[in-house]
């Protein structure tokens, strides 16, 4: 493995000190004069028309200074899905609508003097609704009769997905490669099996926040939290009709995203009051509105139907997935693909046939969320993988060895499946799998537990324990799609401006590409000043998502940087009256056969002595694959049987990110996820009543992991090369979030024989497979 | 009405109103390291110290405040304890989008006051109400235990 000066070196976080010292970062740390707070009045209601809205009580109230609602808001349909242009999601959202379609959809905007004011106003609108008929089932979304969901005639699909909404059908996928019954004859075993994933919420600490104003030019500038910045622009500015140069977006430091982020959520009803009031607008998503009314884990039906040989290769693979997308579109296309492409190309296979359709219904609405549908994919494929190994009589870990894609190999699905068009065709450049594979085993001592708990099984007692694993694999960035741009220049001191539309949302990514820029250039990471994501002072950059930070803005900086290191070279060489194939960088310095001179002579030659010019440069890369990182989950848990609660023991995850630029860095990223990752397959759910209103709203009741919860957590990196990559840098920060489920529903069929194929694992799921396990066998526990 | 806290060790008048908590009336006073993250005293984002203990001043009535004394995450660095947990938090990489820190960090302190040497369950029983969605809290319990052998080494400096 080469070696680095900077990269691969835990460098600590460029903007780690203003976090450490609580200054006044966040979108939300800033006050300008006049501000107005902005609430919005929420829907009780989940399909229903506004037959009146009466807001005069409201207006009547001291520091009320205006009420909005539909009548008053541009009627253009937009999707509030932040992806690239044209996005791959329905227009089908409006800033407010006469039509409300969940519990908690928005209804009418209030802007008032003081927060209390504002929330104190919600309550004096007057509001008439004609609640229609809703479906809540995803499985009867698009059965006759249905209510329709989107019956408005602006709705529209951007891309040819089988958009039909009159079926409240958002997408439908059908594509098949091989000869799937010849396959499935071929098998020795075939299994059939049907696994469910629920909502969840990405819970970042801080929820969704936006100021806008207007700036010194009379351009409206949004001040918010997102892994977007470009597309909040190009969407505010259609969602509003103003055109994209009115409007500056920046991205100050986010309280974490997840994908909660990637949404055009609140920019443009916040921006609209600015534009109407011609003050600056605050709009704060409470706890309760993050739950309802931000975005979701999409949930999902998978059915999958696999045939197997006795000799651990697969001979055919059935993946049908049904997608619930709540009430709107977002990402409901390429989300479904992505359950598809992110894990069917794992497990080799000649004859894979994916079946996928997206509904609506009248729940809380589905968007990115790390994993990004990999998650639920990963979920059914690692558990059917344990349920074949032990058809054909293989130990897990063996079958896995034996059928995962290797270094070399291609597969079928990375052409068939695309977000939201056909895919692209790759070979796997780099997979350090098997290695994944043999570390997590012994570090769970995988093959005498395995078979300990396993005779263990039908012994008396209260306490069982399990181990199980999984592999996963997922992407880095959009091939043909996504792109990143950066630009450099150095300053009178030899230092350096990088310039990035790279969105930082707490993962480090600024400081990862400073250390790209650093290795490159020749100089510590110090030297390398990082701004990023304000659409008037950095170049283009899709946003922080599809795991494409590393890998696709790394190239572009890395690629900028070498622009920058062969002017710093040309220069040196005039200064030094040397040829440039003599000289060589060394932490800031250029040294020839003659002499030496520093970066800060450099500039200062370059900016005031001769010839001069400013060294600076742009660049952008895109990406004609996605190398796809690779992990391997092992956990060992404990059941009660008495309760039906499991308890994590230990985790360990193996992952192969490639290069990991900062280990640290990507470490967290992996910790992180696996331990989002257990949470959402042992507590986190959302629970609704009969009418469609969520009923846990909050983190009381909404669990998520907390330090006193936490097993024993083992993070193992394996390095290898990606050649695509900077300095053989691949993914790593979705990948960790696709373990947990499926490892610990394995780790609970070796613990107590029940398979568990609907998450989450709570203690009454688990205890009631226990009791019916039991009394199938008529046994008592 | 007015309250009289000593606040990062200087004695301050704040004006509240009487459904006030003590949260809000910090964050329109400047003291912008108190985060908001829930409003319901689950998240431990708007942690800060009144007498030393750690608190949930999202839930912490402001006029309660009075003549009490407030440590918040902008009193804390020339804090021999405070300093070395910001220090160390950066470089074990226990801090990722930064909300929860300032909140962590207080914890943190608030448990290295009262014991000098605490196991990891020590540090997972102090932090367990300071939720974090990023680091999956290894690298945090890992810096604060960092953080306790650091202190122990320079001593009672």
């Amino acid at each position: 493995m080469k070696e680095f000066k900077v990269v691969g070196k835990s460098v600590k976080r460029v903007d780690g000190i203003s976090l450490v010292k609580g200054r006044p970062v966040y979108v939300d740390d800033f006050y300008l004069p006049g501000m107005l707070y902005a609430k919005v009045l929420r829907s009780p209601h989940a399909h229903a028309i506004i037959k009146k809205i009466d807001t005069r009580k409201a207006l009547k109230l001291k520091g009320v200074v205006a009420v909005f609602t539909y009548k008053d808001t541009p009627r253009i349909p937009f999707t509030t899905a932040g992806q690239g242009a044209p996005e791959p999601s329905p227009y089908d959202t409006f800033i407010l609508d006469k039509k409300v379609r969940f519990v908690g959809d928005r209804v009418a905007l209030v802007v008032a003097e003081r927060e209390d004011i504002a929330e104190e106003a919600l309550n004096h609108i007057d509001v008439e609704y004609e609640v229609l008929p809703a479906v809540f089932d995803m499985r009867k979304a698009d059965e006759k009769g249905a209510p329709v969901i989107h019956d408005e005639k602006e709705a529209y699909m951007p891309l040819p997905l089988n958009y039909n909404p009159k079926k409240n059908i958002v997408t439908y996928v059908e594509t098949e490669v091989g000869n799937l019954e010849r396959g499935f004859k071929e098998a020795d075993v075939v299994i059939e099996n049907e696994y469910e994933c629920h909502y969840s919420n990405h819970v970042p600490i801080e929820t969704h926040i936006v100021i806008t104003y207007f700036d010194d030019k009379d351009r409206l500038v949004i001040r918010t939290s997102t892994q977007v910045p470009f597309h909040v622009r190009r969407i505010v500015a259609r969602a509003l009709n103003i055109p994209v140069k009115k409007i500056r977006v920046v991205k100050p430091r986010i309280g974490g995203g997840f994908g909660a982020k990637q949404e055009i959520l609140n920019e443009e009803l916040c921006a609209f009051a600015t534009l109407k009031t011609g003050r600056p607008v605050r709009l704060l998503y409470t706890r309760r509105e993050e739950f309802m009314s931000a975005r979701t884990r999409h949930p999902q039906i998978i059915k999958l139907k696999v045939g197997a040989k006795k000799d651990g290769t697969l001979s055919a693979v059935s993946m049908n997935v049904l997608m619930n997308t709540g009430a709107y579109g977002s990402h409901g296309a390429t989300v479904l693909f992505n359950t598809g492409s992110k894990v069917l190309p794992l497990y080799k296979c000649e004859n894979v046939r994916f079946v996928g359709k997206t509904v609506y219904t009248n729940l809380p609405v589905g968007g990115a969320y790390r994993g990004y549908g990999a998650t639920q994919g990963h979920f059914a494929f690692g558990i059917m993988a344990d349920e074949i190994a032990e058809a054909i009589g293989m130990d897990t870990l063996e079958f896995l060895k034996k059928v995962h894609i290797k270094e070399g190999e291609g597969s079928p699905i990375f052409r068939m499946l695309g977000e939201g068009k056909e895919g692209i065709e790759q070979k796997i450049t780099s997979c350090g799998l098997p290695q994944c594979i043999e570390l997590g085993a012994k570090e769970i001592d995988w093959k005498r537990k395995r078979e300990e708990y396993l005779r263990e099984r039908n012994k008396q007692g209260r306490f069982k324990r399990g181990v199980g694993m999984v592999i996963l694999m997922q992407g880095s960035s959009i091939p043909e799609v996504d792109m990143a741009s950066a630009y450099m220049k150095m300053n009178d001191d030899g230092s350096f401006n990088l310039h990035i539309g790279a969105t930082d949302l707490g993962t480090g990514s600024d400081t990862v590409l400073a250390q790209i820029a650093a290795e490159t250039i020749g100089i510590s990471v110090d030297k390398i000043i990082v701004y990023s994501s304000d659409t008037d002072f950095t170049p283009f950059d899709v946003g922080a998502y599809a795991s494409s930070t590393t890998y696709l803005s790394g190239m572009a900086v890395l690629k900028v940087a070498e622009k920058i290191r062969k002017q710093i070279l040309d220069v040196a060489g005039e200064v030094l009256g040397e040829s440039k194939e003599n000289l060589k960088i060394e932490e800031g310095i250029v040294y020839g056969g003659k002499g030496k001179v520093s970066f800060e002579e450099i500039a200062l030659y370059s900016l005031y002595k001769r010839n001069q010019f400013q060294i600076q440069a742009a660049s952008s890369s895109i990406s004609h694959k996605s190398p796809p990182p690779f992990s391997a989950h092992f956990v060992e848990i404990e059941v009660d049987t008495y309760t039906g609660e499991v308890k994590v023991l230990k985790y360990v995850s193996v992952t192969d990110c490639g290069t990991a630029i900062n280990p640290k860095l990507a470490e967290g990223q992996i910790e992180g996820a696996v331990v989002n990752g257990i949470g959402y397959a042992l507590c986190e759910e959302y629970i609704f009543d009969d009418k469609g209103e969520t009923l846990n709203p909050n983190l009381a009741f909404y669990k998520i992991y907390g330090t006193r919860d936490l097993p024993e957590i083992k993070t193992i990196l394996v390095p290898t090369y990606e050649e695509t990559g900077p300095y053989g840098a691949k993914s790593v920060g979705e990948i960790g979030i696709n373990g947990p489920a499926p490892a610990i529903s394995n780790a609970i069929y070796n613990a107590c024989g029940v398979r568990l194929r609907k998450i989450p694992f709570t203690s009454e799921r688990v205890y009631k497979a226990l009791k019916e396990k039991n009394e199938k066998i008529g046994g008592k526990f | 009405m007015k309250i009289k806290v000593l606040i990062n060790k200087e004695e301050k008048e704040f004006e509240v109103r009487v459904n006030d908590v003590l949260l809000d009336v910090l964050r329109r006073n400047g003291y912008y390291g108190v985060k908001c993250g829930c409003r319901e005293g689950e998240c431990g984002a708007c942690t800060v110290l009144v007498d030393g203990k750690p608190v949930t001043s999202c839930l912490y009535p402001a006029v309660r405040a009075d003549g009490k004394s407030i440590t918040t995450i902008e009193g804390i660095e020339n804090d021999r304890i405070g300093s070395v947990l910001q220090e160390v938090f950066l470089e074990e990489g226990a801090v990722q989008c930064g909300f929860c820190t300032p909140g962590m960090i207080l914890s943190s302190k608030a448990l290295l006051e009262k014991n000098k040497n605490p196991s990891e369950e020590d540090i997972k029983l102090a932090l367990d109400g300071n939720l974090c969605r990023c680091t999956g809290y290894v690298k945090i319990i890992r810096a604060v235990k960092r953080a306790s052998e650091e202190l122990r080494e320079r001593g009672g400096k």
